[in-house]
C-alpha cells in the first residue's frame, strides 16, 4: 500500500521536475502574480455593510442612518445594543463598517455645539474601507449642512467625523492583496497540475498499463495528488516568504493554523482537479477545464469583488466556491490574527465542501477503472 | 490445473457494433497461444476483458482460474499485459521505469535488484541505464516494455501486438524471449499481424469481424483448412492480374511481390491460368505449386468466412 503509493509519488516528482514546462510554473508565476496584485487595482464599492449602533435614540440620529441608507452606498444590515458587538461584528467580517452615535448627538446640535459620530472600518480590504470612507464623509457632512439651513458654511463645522480603519490601519491594499495571491495560486498551480498529470496518463496509454497492475484507484488517487498538495504548500510558504520580506505584510495570526487551513483548502482543490481529470479526454480538455473553473471562481470569490454586492442567486452559488472560505480565513490569519474561535465556520464550511468533492471524483475516478 | 485461460461465449458489444462476438477458446498452461486477424478484428478487445479492463457484454471466461468478471483484482496479480500502445513513461529513465513498475507489481525488496539486472541485460539495456526512455529504438523499447511487465514473473502474460513497427531481426530477438519464457512454463497469449510470427505459436485462433472461425497448431490448420491446392504466379502488372483472375472466379491474393491462387486442382490450374493471363495481354514469368503458408490458409478461411 506505502510501498506503491511512494512510488506513484516518486514517479510523480520525477516528471515534473524533468518537465520545462513545470518550472516556471511552479516558481516563476507564484511571484509573478504576487508583483502584479502587491500593486493592485481599486474596486468600485456599493452596498457597504454598516451596523448602526445608536446611543443617542433621537430623532436626528435615526435621520442620520437613514440618510446613510438612502444614499445607495451602505446597507444597514442591523443594529447593535452592546458595545462589545461592535469588536465581534468587524471581527467576524459581518459588517464592514459600524456607524456609532454617541448619547448627545442631538442635544449637541440643538445647544449649536459640536457633535460627533464615529464610524468605524474594517479596514482589511483597504481599498473598500478608503472609499466607503470617503462616502461616509460626504453623508455626514451632506447632513450637517442640511442641518445648518441658510448657515450652511458656519454649520458644516459642526459635526464632526472620526472614522477610524480598524485592523490594517494604513489601508494599504497589497496587505489585503498577497493572501488572496495565496489563494489563487494553490489553486491555479494544484487545479492544473492534477487535472493535467492524469488526463496525460490516459493520453499517452500508461494509465491503461497502470490499471492492469495490482494498484488500487485509493492508491492511484493518493499518488497522484499528494505531489501536487506538496507543490501547494511549498508554493504558499514561497508566496508568504516574497510577501513578508518584500512587501513587508504583517502575519498578525499562527503559521501553524495557516497549514492546518491550506491542508483543509487543498482537499477542495486537488478534489476539483481530480473531477476534471474525469470528464477530459485530452490534456487540452483538461486545461480549458480548469481555467472554466478558475475564472468564475475567481470573480465569485470576494478577492475583487465584494460577495454582498452580487445578485443574490450568485451569492448563494459562492457557498461552493472553496476560494470563498479559504480568502476569508487567510485574510483573517494574516491580517487579523484569528483564530479558530473565530474562523471555524469557514474551516468547517471548507472542510466540508471538499470532502464531498473528493468523495464525488473518487467514485468517478473508480468508475472509469472499470 | 492444466488451463491458463478459459473463455466461452464470449461477447462485447459498443453500442449496436459487436466488436466480439461468441468467442469460445482455451489456452494451455505454458502454451504460446497467437490471436490473429485482420485490423478491426476484436484481438484487443478480447484481450482487454481477459485482463479486467473491460466488462464482457454477456459469457465467461476465467484466467489462471479467476473468474474475469468477479476476480479482475486477482487476475492483476497473476498476469502482465502489455499494451497494443506504448505503455512506458517517456520522461523516466530506463531505470526510474523499472523501479517504478517493481515498486508497483511489489516486487519483495530482495528481489529488486536482481529482477532490474534481468530486465535490463534481456533488453541489452545495461549501459543505458540512465538514459530517457523516449530516446531508445522501437525494438528496444518494445523489450523493455516487456521486461516492466514480466516483473513480477507473471505465471501468464498477455501481449498485444508487441512487435508492430519493429524491425525483422529486434522481431526475432523478441520471439527467442517469449520462447524462452515458454520453456521456463509461462502462458503467452499473443496478437500479431505477422504472419511468419504465427507460425512460432504452439496454437492459433484466427478472429475475424468478432468472431473466431478457426483455432488449433499451425500444422493442423494447414491440414485440415487447406484441402485446396496453392499456385504462386509471378507476372508482369500483378495488380492488374489479380483483377482478372476474380473475374473469373479464382481465389487470388498478393503476397510480396507475386500471387498466390487457390484452387481445387493445381495441375489443371496452370494452363487455364496461364490462358486467362494470356488473353489479357500479361506475361507469366513463372507459375508453380507451393506448399500452403499460414497465410493462405487465413485467407482462404477469411474469403470464405
Ligand atoms: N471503446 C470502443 N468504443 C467503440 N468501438 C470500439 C471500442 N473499442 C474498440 N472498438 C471497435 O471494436 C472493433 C474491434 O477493435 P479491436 O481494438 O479489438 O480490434 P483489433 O483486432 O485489436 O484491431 P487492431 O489490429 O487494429 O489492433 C473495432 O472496429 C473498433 O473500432
Ligand atoms: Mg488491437
Amino acid at each position: 500500500m506505502f510501498e506503491r503509493i511512494k512510488q506513484m509519488m516518486i514517479k510523480e516528482f520525477h516528471q515534473i521536475f524533468r518537465d520545462k514546462r513545470m518550472r516556471p510554473i511552479i516558481f516563476l508565476t507564484p511571484v509573478l502574480q504576487l508583483i502584479i496584485f502587491g500593486y493592485a487595482v481599486t474596486t468600485d464599492v456599493n452596498n457597504v455593510s454598516l451596523a448602526v449602533y445608536d446611543l443617542d435614540r433621537s430623532y436626528e440620529s435615526r435621520e442620520l442612518t437613514r440618510r446613510f441608507e438612502a444614499s445607495g452606498y451602505f446597507q444597514v444590515f442591523c443594529s447593535i445594543e452592546r458595545p462589545e458587538e461592535v469588536q465581534d461584528l468587524l471581527d467576524r467580517g459581518k459588517v464592514l463598517a459600524v456607524l456609532q452615535i454617541d448619547r448627545g448627538f442631538s442635544a449637541d446640535i440643538k445647544k449649536g455645539k459640536q457633535a460627533e459620530v464615529q464610524v468605524l472600518f474594517d479596514g482589511t480590504d483597504s481599498n473598500t474601507a478608503l472609499v466607503a470612507m470617503s462616502y461616509a464623509n460626504a453623508i455626514i457632512t451632506g447632513y450637517a449642512k442640511s442641518l445648518g439651513g441658510p448657515h450652511v458654511r458656519a454649520s458644516a463645522a459642526r459635526l464632526d467625523v472620526r472614522a477610524r480603519a480598524w485592523y490594517n490601519p494604513a489601508l494599504r491594499s497589497k496587505n489585503y492583496n498577497v493572501p488572496g495571491v495565496i489563494a489563487i495560486m494553490i489553486m491555479l498551480i494544484c487545479l492544473l497540475l492534477t487535472s493535467m498529470a492524469v488526463v496525460r496518463e490516459r493520453e499517452i496509454g500508461t494509465m491503461e498499463q497502470l490499471m492492469v497492475t495490482p494498484l488500487k484507484p485509493a492508491e492511484m488517487i493518493l499518488g497522484k495528488t499528494i505531489p501536487f498538495a506538496i507543490i501547494g504548500f511549498f508554493d504558499m510558504f514561497l508566496v508568504t516568504i516574497v510577501g513578508v520580506f518584500w512587501f513587508s505584510i504583517p502575519i498578525q495570526g499562527s503559521l501553524p493554523l495557516l497549514v492546518l487551513c491550506t491542508a483543509i483548502y487543498l482537499l477542495s482543490v486537488l478534489g476539483i482537479g481530480l473531477f476534471i481529470s474525469t470528464i477530459s479526454k485530452t490534456q487540452q480538455q483538461a486545461m480549458m477545464g480548469t481555467f472554466l473553473f478558475f475564472a468564475p471562481a475567481i470573480l465569485l470569490s470576494g478577492l475583487m469583488f465584494p460577495i454582498e454586492n452580487m445578485p443574490v442567486a450568485v451569492q448563494y452559488g459562492t457557498y461552493l466556491n472553496p476560494l470563498r472560505y479559504f480568502l476569508v480565513i487567510i485574510r483573517g490569519i494574516f491580517l487579523k490574527g484569528n483564530g479558530i474561535p473565530i474562523l471555524w465556520p469557514q474551516m468547517l464550511s471548507l472542510f466540508i465542501l471538499g470532502a464531498a468533492v473528493m468523495t464525488i471524483s473518487a467514485l468517478r475516478f473508480r468508475k472509469r477503472l472499470v | 490445473m492444466s488451463i491458463a485461460v478459459h473463455i466461452e461465449e464470449l461477447t462485447r458489444t459498443f453500442g449496436d457494433f459487436v466488436a466480439v462476438d461468441h468467442v469460445n477458446l482455451s489456452v494451455k498452461k505454458g502454451e504460446i497461444f497467437g490471436f490473429l486477424g485482420p485490423n478491426g478484428a476484436g484481438k484487443s478487445t478480447t484481450i482487454k476483458m481477459l485482463c479486467g479492463l473491460l466488462m464482457p457484454s454477456s459469457g465467461k471466461g476465467s484466467v489462471g482460474g479467476y473468474d474475469i468478471i468477479k476476480q479482475s483484482e486477482e487476475i492483476k496479480k497473476t498476469i502482465g499485459y502489455m499494451s497494443q500502445r506504448f505503455s512506458l513513461y517517456d520522461d523516466l529513465t530506463v531505470e526510474e521505469n523499472i523501479d517504478f513498475f517493481s515498486g508497483i507489481y511489489g516486487v519483495p525488496v530482495e528481489k529488486k535488484r536482481d529482477r532490474k539486472e534481468w530486465v535490463l541485460k534481456m533488453a541489452e539495456l545495461g549501459l543505458r541505464r540512465t538514459d530517457l526512455t523516449r530516446t531508445l529504438p522501437g525494438g528496444v523499447k518494445q523489450r523493455l516494455a516487456l521486461g516492466c511487465a514480466i516483473l513480477h514473473e507473471p505465471p501468464i502474460i498477455f501481449l498485444d501486438e508487441p512487435t508492430s513497427g519493429v524491425d525483422p531481426v529486434s522481431r526475432r530477438n523478441f520471439w527467442d524471449l517469449i520462447y524462452g519464457m515458454s520453456m521456463a512454463g509461462t502462458t503467452t497469449f499473443v496478437t500479431t499481424h505477422y504472419m511468419d510470427e504465427a507460425e512460432y505459436c504452439d496454437r492459433l485462433g484466427l478472429i475475424y469481424r468478432g468472431r473466431l472461425i478457426a483455432q488449433g497448431a499451425p500444422a493442423e490448420l494447414k491440414a485440415d483448412y487447406m484441402k485446396r491446392d496453392v499456385l504462386e504466379i509471378e507476372a508482369d502488372r500483378i495488380i492488374e492480374a489479380m483483377d482478372v483472375l476474380r473475374a473469373h472466379d479464382i481465389e487470388t491474393a498478393i503476397f510480396g511481390s507475386s500471387l498466390h491462387a487457390t484452387l481445387e486442382d493445381g495441375d489443371k490450374g496452370i494452363p487455364l491460368i496461364r490462358d486467362i493471363l494470356g488473353e489479357a495481354r500479361i506475361e507469366v514469368n513463372s507459375i508453380g505449386k507451393i506448399a500452403p503458408s499460414l497465410e493462405d490458409v487465413f485467407v482462404t478461411l477469411i474469403e470464405e468466412a
